[in-house]
C-alpha cells in the first residue's frame, strides 16, 4: 500500500510580537488552521497559534486581513 | 525570507506527521509589505480590532500588484486616526493640517504631474472638515486618488458624531442617539463628479485591492470609501463589543450591488449596509481639459502644460 501524502498546501509564517490580538486571522481563515494562543506576548496580547497547520492552503486570507502585518501565509511549492 | 524558516520536505510521501516540517510560528519579519512600511514606527499606534490596519495592508498589495514605482507615489493624509497612514507607509508620504489633505493633494499633482497622488483620510477629515475642498476637487475632477476610510465618528478627538454617523447610533456627544440625517458618500461623489466611486467594508480585502488598482489605472478623481470598525469609540457603544463583532457584522450584513443608482446605496449598520463599484466613468480630468481649453482659445501661443517643475 502506497500512502498517497498529504503534504500541506501552504504554510503560515506569524509574527508574534507584533500581534494585537484582534483576532480577525483566526475568524476568516476559510480551513480553521488559526486559534489565538493562551500564552501572552510581550505587550499583553494573545497572538494566534497554527492549531492545525495541516490544512493551511496558503492562501492568504489571513495575511490580508491582518492590521498589524504578522502573519503571512505562503504557499509551498508542491510539485505535482 | 520565508524560505529559509522552512524545512522542505525532500520526499513527496510523508510517513506520520504531515506537519512537522511546518513551522508553527517565527519570531522573524515576515511580510513581503515591509518594504512599503517605515519600520521603525511598527508597531502602529491603531487600537486592537481597528479597521484602518486592515485597509492600509490591502492597500499595500494593490501597490504592489500595479508595479507603481515607490518615487512615483505620494501619500496626503489629513488630521485623525486615518491620517496617521501618511506616517506609515514608506513613500513621500505628507501629514497636513486638518480638512486640508485635499488641497494639498491638489498642488502637488498640478505642480508635478507625473506623481500619482493618493489622499489616504477619515471620513472626518475629509468630508466634515475638508468638504468644501472634497466638493471641488470632484467637481473639477483633479486626478487624485481618494481612500476614505469611515468609521461613522470623529476617532480620535474622543468619539463624537460625525456627519457620517448613521441615524440612532449612540456617540460620545450624542449619548440618547444621534438624529440627524447621515451623508452618503457615494451620492455625494457621484453629484459632484467623481469618476470612479466604490465603497467596501473591511470585510472586503481583496475587493479593496482590486478597487485601488483600478483607481491607479483611471485618470481623475476616483474616490473609495472604506467602512472601518472602530471598536473603542465607536462599537464599544453600539452593540459591537469588539472588531471582530464588528467584522462579523459587515460580513452579515452587507450587500454587493455592483454599479446600482447611488441613492440606494444605503448605508445602515446592523441592517442593511450596500457595498460594491457603484460609478465608473470617464470625463475629461483638470489639466486635459485646461490644455484642450486654451489650446482652442490661445491657438499656438499656448504650450500644453507639464507641470511647474522642469
Amino acid at each position: 500500500m502506497v500512502e498517497v501524502s498529504r503534504k500541506p498546501k501552504g504554510f503560515v509564517t506569524i509574527n508574534q510580537e507584533r500581534c494585537k490580538g484582534c483576532g480577525f486571522c483566526v475568524e476568516f481563515c476559510p480551513t480553521n488552521v488559526l486559534q489565538l494562543s493562551q500564552e501572552y506576548n510581550s505587550h499583553g496580547y494573545h497572538y494566534p497559534i497554527a492549531q492545525a497547520p495541516e490544512k493551511c492552503s496558503g492562501c492568504d486570507q489571513c495575511g490580508a486581513y491582518c492590521p498589524d502585518f504578522a502573519v503571512l501565509g505562503s504557499r509551498n511549492n508542491n510539485k505535482k | 525570507m520565508t524560505e529559509s524558516c522552512v524545512a522542505e520536505p525532500t520526499n513527496s510521501v510523508i510517513e506520520e506527521s504531515p506537519t512537522e516540517s511546518i513551522p508553527a510560528t517565527e519570531e522573524a519579519a515576515c511580510t513581503h509589505l515591509e518594504d512599503f512600511l517605515r519600520m521603525d514606527r511598527i508597531p502602529h499606534i491603531w487600537c486592537p480590532g481597528c479597521g484602518i490596519g486592515t485597509s492600509v495592508n490591502s492597500f499595500l498589495r494593490a501597490v504592489i500588484d500595479s508595479k507603481i514605482p515607490q518615487n512615483k507615489l505620494c501619500i496626503v493624509s489629513g488630521i485623525g486616526c486615518t491620517g496617521r497612514v501618511a506616517g506609515y507607509i514608506n513613500v513621500d508620504s505628507f501629514h497636513t493640517t486638518h480638512g486640508r489633505a485635499i488641497p494639498f493633494a491638489t498642488g502637488l499633482k498640478l505642480a508635478n504631474p507625473e506623481l500619482m497622488v493618493v489622499v489616504y483620510s477619515g471620513d472626518g477629515d475629509l468630508t466634515a472638515i475638508g468638504g468644501n475642498h472634497l466638493v471641488h476637487a470632484a467637481r473639477r475632477n483633479i486626478d487624485i486618488k481618494v481612500i476614505c476610510v469611515n468609521n461613522f465618528i470623529y476617532s480620535m478627538t474622543g468619539g463624537q458624531a460625525a456627519p457620517t454617523t448613521p441615524a440612532g447610533t449612540i456617540a460620545s456627544t450624542t449619548p440618547y442617539g444621534y438624529f440627524e440625517n447621515q451623508l452618503n458618500l457615494p451620492q455625494f461623489l457621484e453629484a459632484c463628479g467623481a469618476v470612479y466611486i466604490a465603497r467596501w467594508t473591511t470585510f472586503h480585502v481583496r475587493q479593496i485591492q482590486k478597487a485601488v488598482c483600478e483607481c491607479f489605472k483611471k485618470k481623475g478623481f476616483t474616490f473609495i470609501e472604506v467602512i472601518a470598525p472602530c471598536p473603542t469609540l465607536y462599537g464599544r457603544r453600539n452593540e459591537y463589543r469588539t472588531g471582530l463583532d464588528e467584522m462579523k457584522m459587515f460580513k452579515e450584513k452587507s450587500k454587493i450591488k455592483n454599479n446600482i443608482d447611488t441613492r440606494e446605496a444605503t448605508l445602515i449598520p446592523g441592517q442593511e449596509i450596500v457595498v460594491g463599484k457603484f460609478v465608473d466613468r470617464e470625463r475629461p480630468n483638470f489639466l486635459d481639459s485646461m490644455d484642450e481649453h486654451y489650446g482652442r482659445v490661445l491657438g499656438d501661443a499656448y504650450k500644453p502644460y507639464t507641470g511647474a517643475i522642469a
